[in-house]
């Protein structure tokens, strides 16, 4: 059998900004198996120096189209947990519908048009069309479902509107619940055949014992809130953020590299199932069941199957939340009005803030410092797909071995399918550097 | 006659446009039985090496490679549509352009701030001739979906040259300096129907300004409601810096 292997992709599909796959095996070494990042960098943290912190989530969330509502969500949660605010029972729940949109649509995105094409032997969601038309069809069904749900509470989904510190600028009112209930229903109709379309995919086989990080919570299957657990045993409050994600720059990637307990751990879909099975929705466990995803499951191409018992669980939990607030009614006098800070309505310390929040490829952090006025003196984000940049290339470096010899169309495909398993979002991983301010 | 073919391309962007374009839903498989899609890297593996029919970019031109890569999209393009605000007038990227660009290094990547070069922020129009454009941040996807439409008929697409507030006006919405709030509408292209407004929150600007901005009249508005015109000079700041809305 060959013990040689070069895999070269410039500019991979299907995952959201620019990477290139590059692995170099001769005589069974190997010369080199990396994940180049190789995204312009956007100095974000540099572009909010010296702003607003009530405006702040406006331009973070211009940091990932995709990634928009959880980056408002964590850049709020910063700001909020900075100047000291604790949101109402209702801005909670609101946010948490919010996030559940955010994570459906983008898991939707990556099961029917990133990763699907793969398993159906299709070059892309397009070229589906001719052979799984219906699939298509209800794949954009479900995403423009999460749009209008969104479009109803947020403004729109990219670049969300009345999401703001504070709380909201507008409240639904009692047509818009019925409205957004009426688009999660229809989701939750597409889910079983989704759930019957997955079972049809072979995922390819791998294990690689991996640490596995998320929040967790007594309360719930943990999103917005709850502290930071490690699969390894280690659980630590947000606020000490910095030692559990120890980012460090490697010279192939202009987006940093995390490490816990060992030299990689993953975050996202698999790692929030793996760490919080037990707080699953009941329909949720039954997905894994037929998907035969179990806890501790450590092959990470089945990231894709978690991500759909995942949008069962986001489904029917909005669901309830909707159902809880139609029945309390919604408080109207709650809305934010913007431009506050101005008014000094919500009182503004000095102060450093940390949010944690779970978002469709991961634990997102965002740390801010500010002064009296809540301006912004340091900012700081690391993303999921930072973290996972390390995992990802070990898992590489594993593959490696396992298919040296095979076609080179093959091998190739192998190492695609496991980069975009994790649905990097290469925008946001370079678009938001740490800032260090001296 | 065979489908037009068409590309999408992007730089340095968060990649919002394409998703509002993704997010057209059915009317996006409407649209596509009208055109054909040669490229677009998000949703698909093919690539194409010929000659395009309309190519659309968005994002801002931000390093020597995308300056390049808009030069060679021109040269293989029959038409050429900027879209977002990135790609029209650089958008919340020319933010940086505001501070030097070694500084923007350190602040980020410390002390290897070389390895990480960066100019400043460009759009598109910048550097090759643009014949389309659809401002916005994200892209208001019925506006995308007319300029689009012209583009294929070959006809020209005119972006609104009036004010937000006549569309906020049309929309029944509170005047946000009636509520003693600073805001970008009266000096910002519609197009949108007053989107942020619509939805509670203010005008950010994010469309550019108009040709022949009344900021006379707006230092008048904002004199009368007692407010800060620094506020406003820094909301300009957030998606025209590169545009060079500061100098106004």
């Amino acid at each position: 059998m060959s013990k040689n292997l070069s895999v070269n992709v410039e500019f991979l599909t299907r995952v959201e900004g620019h990477g290139h796959i590059v692995v170099d095996m001769k005589n069974g070494k190997l010369n080199k198996c990396e994940l180049k990042i190789v995204e312009a960098p956007r100095f974000f943290e540099a572009m909010v120096r010296g702003r607003s912190i009530f405006e702040l989530q406006h331009i973070t969330c211009r940091i990932c189209g995709i990634c928009s509502c959880g980056h408002s969500l964590a850049s709020i949660q910063a700001a909020e947990d900075a100047i000291g605010f604790t949101p109402s029972e209702q801005t909670t729940l609101l946010r948490r519908i919010m996030l559940h949109l955010e994570n459906l649509d983008s898991h939707i995105l990556h099961i029917y048009m990133l990763a699907a094409p793969d398993m159906l032997g299709k070059k892309s969601a397009l070229a589906m069309t001719a052979t799984h038309g219906e699939a298509v069809r209800r794949a954009l069904r479900m995403k423009k479902c999460c749009n209008d749900a969104c479009s109803v509470l947020v403004g729109r989904h990219v670049h969300p509107i009345s999401s703001t510190v504070g709380g909201f600028t507008k409240i639904p009112s009692e047509a818009d619940l019925l409205e957004m209930k009426k688009h999660f229903s229809s989701i939750k109709q597409d889910l079983l055949p989704t759930l019957e379309l997955a079972k049809t995919f072979v995922f390819p086989e791998f294990e690689r014992e991996t640490e596995y990080v998320s929040l967790t919570s007594d309360a719930g299957y943990a999103l917005l809130n709850g502290k930071v657990k490690s699969s390894k045993g280690i659980i630590k409050d947000k606020s000490e953020y910095k030692s559990l994600t120890n980012e460090y720059l490697v010279p192939h990637s202009t987006a940093k590299h995390c490490k816990l307990s060992g030299d990689s751990y993953m975050v996202g879909a698999l790692a929030r199932f793996n760490n919080n099975y037990d707080m699953l929705h009941p329909l949720a466990k039954y997905a894994a069941d037929e998907l035969k995803l179990k806890p501790v499951c450590a092959n990470a191409y089945l990231n894709t199957a978690a991500q759909i018992v995942e949008c069962f669980h986001f489904t029917d939990d909005a669901i309830q939340i909707i159902d809880r607030l139609l029945e309390k009614g919604t408080d109207k006098s709650e809305a934010v009005i913007v431009g506050l800070n101005e008014n000094e309505v919500i009182k503004v310390k000095a102060g450093r803030g940390v949010g944690a929040v779970e978002v469709p490829r991961g634990l997102l952090y965002h740390s801010y410092e500010v002064d009296d006025k809540g301006t912004i003196l340091s900012a700081d984000c690391v993303i999921p797909t930072g973290q996972n940049l390390a995992n990802i290339e070990l898992d590489m470096r594993q593959l490696a071995g396992m298919v040296c010899g095979r076609p080179q169309e093959e091998a190739t495909l192998l190492f695609e399918m496991m980069v975009r398993a994790y649905d990097p979002c290469i925008s946001c991983s370079t678009h938001v550097l740490e800032v260090d301010f001296v | 006659m065979s489908a037009p073919k068409v590309a999408f391309f992007d730089l340095a962007c968060c990649e919002g446009c394409q998703l509002q374009v993704a997010n057209l839903g059915e009317e996006l498989l409407d649209l596509l039985g009208h055109i054909e899609v040669v490229e677009f890297r998000e949703l698909m593996s093919e690539k194409w090496d010929g000659e395009y029919d309309l190519a659309i970019i968005e994002g801002s031109v931000t390093n020597e490679e995308a300056e390049e890569k808009v030069k060679e999209i021109r040269r293989r393009s029959k038409m050429v549509m900027a879209y977002g605000a990135c790609a029209v007038n650089g958008g919340i990227n020319g933010i940086k352009n505001k501070t030097p660009m070694e500084e923007n290094g350190r602040i980020v990547y410390g002390d290897r701030f070389k390895d990480y070069p960066s100019m400043p922020t460009k759009a598109v129009g910048d550097i090759i001739e643009v014949d389309y454009i659809v401002p916005g941040c994200p892209i208001y996807p019925p506006e995308f979906l007319k300029v689009l439409k012209s583009a294929l008929a070959g006809l020209e697409y005119v972006i609104p040259d009036h004010a937000v507030c006549v569309e906020c006006r049309f929309n029944e919405n509170e005047c946000m300096y009636e509520k003693g709030i600073n805001c970008m509408g009266p000096i910002t292209r519609a197009g949108c129907n007053s989107w942020c407004l619509n939805n509670g929150n203010r005008c950010y600007g994010c469309r550019g300004l108009l040709s022949n901005p009344n900021i006379h009249g707006a230092r008048d508005v904002m004199k009368k409601y007692d407010l800060d015109p620094d506020v406003i000079l820094k909301s300009i700041d957030m998606y025209n810096a590169a545009a060079g809305g500061k100098d106004e």
